[in-house]
């Protein structure tokens, strides 16, 4: 057993991708409890797809992924903006459109002979790949997201709550639900080095949504939401070392197993021990409609 | 919390304002002064201009013309069935969201603004649920947990939208009671209903359909022609009171068999 923990971390390189997805786990785990509170899932998500382009163009161009994704998000959200703009249609579909568009533009890019060999590793994630400036950054980063979270937590909470305007001194709701999705995007763009455009949103959403059905409090929810992702993070990544199988992909083998016993517990606990509380009003309907 | 007010200056004073979005003007002719201290009471159909008038009164929409001016700081106490009740925090949580209309930007609640938010929570009644969830509270206490919130936000006129919705018979005396103590204490307290005899207890009453209909103390305010124009007509006479009226029950009451007695 003890050998079966110590080996992997004989190597630099799964050493590294270990701190690396724990890092991702504690950001991701904080910043996706506002994205399953808030509703926004489906954009998180689409940011992640929207900003394949920028990647493959930095790989082609031998730039940073950062820099690449950072403009390939500016990009996604201008054009998500200005095609709900043109076209007048929801903003569902104005994300819908520009996403696939830009995402189909993206794969069209890694196809092209030219392209380095390797790019798959965008798709999926390379977190064994992490380099050490690529750590750094990670740290950098999400230190920083993860203080603007602390200091703006109580507006956060506010805003979701009910946002009718003037509750707030000194800023809209609008304001905190922009500054929300910046930060959700600052996320990928560091989540997407180690598990890769296709999964980045699910260290973003699963966790969160198996604290949400465990925790009544947000400060509980963000500390269980960070504790899953870590856990199942280092976990996929041993199941990756031991069973030779993709690391992306086991790491999100392990968050959705994760997610799946979340579910069990929630559905124990409700059956057996916590009685539905006595309402007057037909509340469940109202509750389930804003999940 | 003694009087705040010890001016006699009116808390609202309206005069020949319009309302509206956009330069479409919704309500218009508003003419009226509110003293502090009182329980105004506001009747009007749905889409008569209530929701215009509150969000005037907070500041949010500007008079498209005439004068509207507000000397309180301002809260409004929405309907608490539009709040969420799968949201992870306490009575004391939201009780404590109030401080952050008076908190600059960058600064975190701290002990002293949750001290603040368990006196308003006693102040309504609810110190003892202070660490029971939101959305495990009953309608009636959930009520009181948002106007604990505006307390907190050191409100001096709430403006409550049909608080009364949904209510049980307990829970709307409770909450009539914490209204009265409220007005007490200096506080001036709006509440948008549709129950013309409880507009009728307090000390003011405001008709609303598109218009000022009327505006005074209740017992020269009211009347049946004044609720005809309110209510466009569709009133019914209450049985021993055949010079008032009372609506049919359509206007969107949840439910209208978890309300006994009515």
């Amino acid at each position: 057993m003890i050998d079966w923990l110590a080996d992997p971390l004989a190597h630099g390189f799964t050493v590294r991708a270990l701190i690396e997805i724990s890092l991702l786990g504690l950001v991701s785990g904080a910043v996706g409890c506002w994205v399953v509170l808030f509703g926004i899932s489906y954009s998180a998500e689409s940011l992640a797809h929207g900003m394949f382009p920028g990647l493959v163009g930095a790989a082609l161009l031998g730039l940073p992924l950062l820099v690449g994704g950072a403009a390939g998000i500016i990009l996604a959200g201008l054009l998500i903006g200005l095609v709900g703009r043109l076209s007048g249609d929801s903003a569902d579909t104005a994300i819908a459109v520009v996403v696939t568009s830009l995402f189909g533009l993206g794969v069209l890019l890694a196809l092209s002979p030219e392209s380095p060999p390797g790019i798959q590793a965008l798709l999926f994630g390379d977190p064994l790949g992490v380099t050490e400036g690529q750590l750094i950054a990670t740290a950098l980063i999400g230190a920083a997201v993860l203080v603007v979270l602390r200091t703006g937590h109580d507006r956060f909470l506010a805003v979701g709550f009910d946002d009718a305007p003037g509750r707030i001194r000194g800023l809209s709701p609008a304001l905190i639900q922009t500054l929300l999705l910046v930060l959700v995007a600052v996320t990928v763009l560091v989540g997407v080095q180690a598990l890769g455009n296709l999964l980045v949103a699910a260290i973003l959403v699963g966790p969160a949504a198996a604290a949400r059905l465990l925790s009544s409090r947000m400060k509980s929810m963000i500390l269980l939401s960070a504790g899953i992702a870590i856990f199942s993070g280092v976990a996929g990544l041993y199941l990756s070392f031991h069973a030779r199988v993709a690391a992306g992909a086991a790491i999100v083998a392990c968050l959705l197993a994760a997610y799946l016993l979340a579910t069990l517990i929630a559905r124990a606990r409700t059956g057996i021990t916590r009685m539905p509380p006595i309402r007057k009003e037909p509340a469940d309907e109202r509750a389930s409609q804003l999940v | 919390m003694s009087n705040r007010h010890s001016s006699r200056e009116p808390v609202i004073r309206a005069a020949h304002a319009t309302l509206g979005y956009e330069g479409t003007p919704v309500l218009h002719g508003l003419e009226f002064q509110v003293p502090a201290g009182s329980r105004v009471g506001i009747l009007g159909p749905n889409g008569g201009g209530k929701t215009t008038l509150f969000r005037a009164l907070t500041g949010e929409i500007a008079p498209l013309s005439g004068d509207l001016k507000v000397r309180a700081t301002t809260a409004t106490v929405a309907q608490t069935d539009r709040s969420r009740l799968d949201y992870p925090v306490s009575a004391l949580d939201v009780a404590a969201m109030g401080a952050l209309a008076r908190l600059p930007w960058w600064k975190r609640p701290g002990r002293s603004e949750r001290r603040q938010a368990l006196e308003s929570l006693t102040m309504v009644g609810l110190a003892d649920l202070a660490d029971a969830t939101f959305g495990d509270l009953s309608g009636g206490q959930r009520q009181r947990v948002l106007i604990a919130r505006a307390l907190t936000a050191d409100a001096e006129l709430l403006l409550m939208d049909e608080p009364f919705t949904g209510l049980d018979a307990t829970s709307e005396q409770r909450l009539e009671e914490l209204i009265d103590r409220l007005a007490a204490n200096g506080r001036t307290v709006m509440i948008a209903t549709h129950e013309v005899e409880q507009a009728e207890r307090w000390d003011l009453v405001l008709c609303l359909n598109g218009e000022q209909i009327s505006f005074g103390d209740p017992a020269s305010a009211i009347s049946k022609p004044v609720l005809e124009a309110t209510y466009g007509g569709h009133i019914v006479e209450i049985p021993g009171q055949p010079e008032l009226g009372v609506l049919p029950a359509h206007h969107h009451h949840h439910g209208d068999a978890e309300r006994p007695g009515r």
